[in-house]
């Protein structure tokens, strides 16, 4: 046994490592206690000389660690100082994009149709597929009118009537303006806005079940529709549905198009990238959508309880023509709003 | 999990490579079952307070009809608020933070590393209402958690997120491992020189290391290895009974590595 000549190397590493841990500790403790005041408030915005002095806390930390790495003695401090960078790394590099401030108005009238129409393509497959499952079900209830009951939710089971008996009892009843709307305006907010957001999510599912939601839709729709119209209560049926349908209508498909870009970039079509920079790319878009979604039906909730159930038939030219223009204008907005001359020129 | 990783590996641009924990499909259960019941208890109380002031208002003439409608529903308005926004603003304030993450020292982070963005904590929070059907039974998230890498839900595939356990790694005591207040081995110096002249490198780092890993064992193992390194020394050499009185086996052994290592460093 002859230790002699091993020995001192084994001195030198650790003597370096207590001079190392003597000499960096302060720097440690410094990005610790930095640390630990930007997790208490996450919002803070640090003054200049604080950040650029974290900036060289988290280097000096992590060219620490690289060092202390080759001493697998150490593990102690090696974990400590991987959980210290790991927290400075979080902390510091945020994930980019928000550091542009929100402007609603420019959201609005820009950002919203832009995106829009960057993706119209799976609004024309959302709203086709809608009015497919409306085909459907107006096809199917002229086969067998007895099949009505089996497309009709639960829920709307009022719409079992018979479409002339019905109009006949609204056209009748007193309209109280304000007995019971805001709860069925919530409720219809509520529901509408679930059915949008879902349309989306499902398009997680490679797109199959947004397809789905939306064909189930529109089946009801073209039941209710074919219903009315065989019935001869096309006017009534306008007066009630266009008001909201105009802006109600559109928000599930935009939701059906989030869902089915969301579908294309599970798929990955055309790209090479991987699933995780795909969905970095859509995320900002699918917000958009959602969010001009959401505002179109708080909206079309309003209309609907405030007006669309107002039945008196003196009015169905004013509930027509007020639907029309709502469809008018927001065919316009799509169109037109947010184009620059660029895109003009593009397009 | 099914066989997957349980741990993000990131790679910083300055080369450092450092691993997070990714929590477990049970923590964030725990986690999931207080934050449904803070929702639970916040739409609770928020539905009776309203229905204290429907009542209170229903009997003012004309306008109380109206406001008890009002109130009614700002109530179907606020459950469906409280229940998507809950998860979107205490994510946002506290940093990818629940009250039920709080408690079980979860967090959620960028699938990066990164803190998390605005949008996507929009974005996992909607996609809840897909990962929690059929119904409310989160079978499609939990599904999904089983079978991805990283534990991961429809809603942090999507937004690029991914939940990790906040571990707490006190600072070590620096210095200790390797230095001892006071080391009885060093009255006897020709004794200390005999230690040194019969052990090898190779038994001295394995003492070294056993001395700076010693709190991460179990305490039967701690004791267990320190009785045998102990004796191993002893056998090396043997000190006299007043210098190696009262000493345990583990500070028998920490004698020896600052006998063995502080000649050098002298």
């Amino acid at each position: 046994m002859n230790p002699i000549l091993p020995l001192p190397i084994l001195c030198s590493v650790i003597l370096d490592l207590d001079k190392f841990i003597a000499k960096e500790q302060p720097f440690w403790d410094e990005l610790s206690g930095l640390l630990r005041a930007r997790i208490e408030d996450p919002h803070r915005r640090a003054p200049l000389e604080e950040a650029q002095r974290f900036f060289y806390l988290y280097q000096r930390t992590s060219s620490d660690l690289v060092k202390l790495k080759t001493f697998a003695g150490e593990v102690e401090t090696t974990h400590f100082l991987e959980r210290l960078v790991a927290r400075a790394y979080s902390q510091l590099h945020r994930n980019g994009g928000e550091s542009v401030p929100f402007r609603p108005w420019d959201w609005f009238w820009r950002t919203f149709p832009n995106t829009f129409r960057r993706h119209w393509l799976a609004f024309v497959l959302s709203c086709l597929t809608f009015w497919v499952g409306g085909g459907f079900g107006a096809a199917a209830l002229a086969w067998n009118y007895d099949l009505k009951s089996d497309f009709i939710p639960p829920q709307f089971g009022h719409l079992n009537e018979k479409p002339s008996k019905r109009v006949e009892r609204e056209e009748k009843q007193d309209f109280d303006a304000f007995q019971g709307r805001h709860t069925f305006s919530s409720q219809l907010m509520v529901n509408n806005t679930k059915v949008t957001i879902l349309a989306m999510v499902t398009g997680f599912l490679w797109g199959i079940f947004t397809l789905v939601l939306l064909f189930c839709n529109g089946t009801i729709i073209g039941v209710v529709i074919f219903d009315y119209l065989a019935d001869g209560q096309g006017v009534f049926l306008t007066a009630w549905l266009l008001p909201h349908g105009s802006f109600e209508l559109p928000a599930i498909f935009i939701g059906g198009q989030a869902g089915l870009i969301i579908g294309r970039t599970i798929f990955g079509w055309g790209t090479n990238l991987k699933l995780r920079q795909r969905f970095a790319r859509i995320r900002g878009d699918l917000l958009t959508l959602v969010g001009g979604a959401a505002l179109m039906l708080v909206w079309a909730g309003i209309v609907e309880s405030f007006l669309s159930q107002y039945h008196a038939p003196q009015f169905y030219p004013w509930k027509i023509t007020f639907g029309a223009l709502q469809l008018c204008a927001l065919l316009l907005f799509f169109t037109f709003c947010g184009r620059n001359r660029r895109e003009k020129e593009i397009t | 999990m099914l066989g997957q990783t349980t741990s993000l590996e990131v790679r910083t641009p300055e080369g450092v490579t450092f691993t997070v924990p990714v929590a477990s499909p049970f923590s964030r259960c725990l986690a999931l079952a207080i934050d449904f019941a803070v929702v639970v208890a916040l739409t609770m109380l928020i539905s009776q307070v309203i229905v204290i002031l429907n009542f209170s208002v229903s009997s003012i003439p004309v306008i109380g009809d109206v406001l008890s409608d009002f109130g009614t529903g700002m109530i179907v308005l606020l459950q469906f608020l409280i229940a998507t926004l809950y998860g979107m603003i205490s994510e946002w304030l506290w940093a990818g933070q629940t009250l039920g993450k709080r408690v079980f020292k979860l967090r959620v982070i960028d699938e990066r590393g990164l803190s998390l963005g605005l949008k996507q904590i929009i974005i996992r929070n909607l996609f809840r209402l897909l990962d929690i059907l059929p119904s409310t039974f989160y079978l499609l998230g939990s599904i999904c958690c089983l079978f991805t890498k990283r534990c991961q839900r429809m809603g942090d595939i999507a937004a690029g997120t991914l939940v990790v356990r906040e571990v707490e790694v006190p600072a070590p005591e620096f210095g200790e491992a390797m230095t001892v207040k006071e080391n009885s081995f060093a009255r006897v110096p020709h004794l200390e020189a005999r230690l040194r002249r019969h052990t090898t490198p190779e038994e001295a780092r394995i003492a070294l290391d056993a001395v700076a890993r010693r709190s991460e064992l179990d305490p039967d193992c701690r004791l267990q290895l320190f009785a045998k390194l102990a004796d191993h020394f002893r056998n090396i050499t043997e000190f006299p009974d007043e210098i190696t009185h009262g000493l345990s086996d583990e500070q028998y052994v920490r004698n020896a590595v600052d006998s063995l290592f502080r000649r050098a460093s002298d």
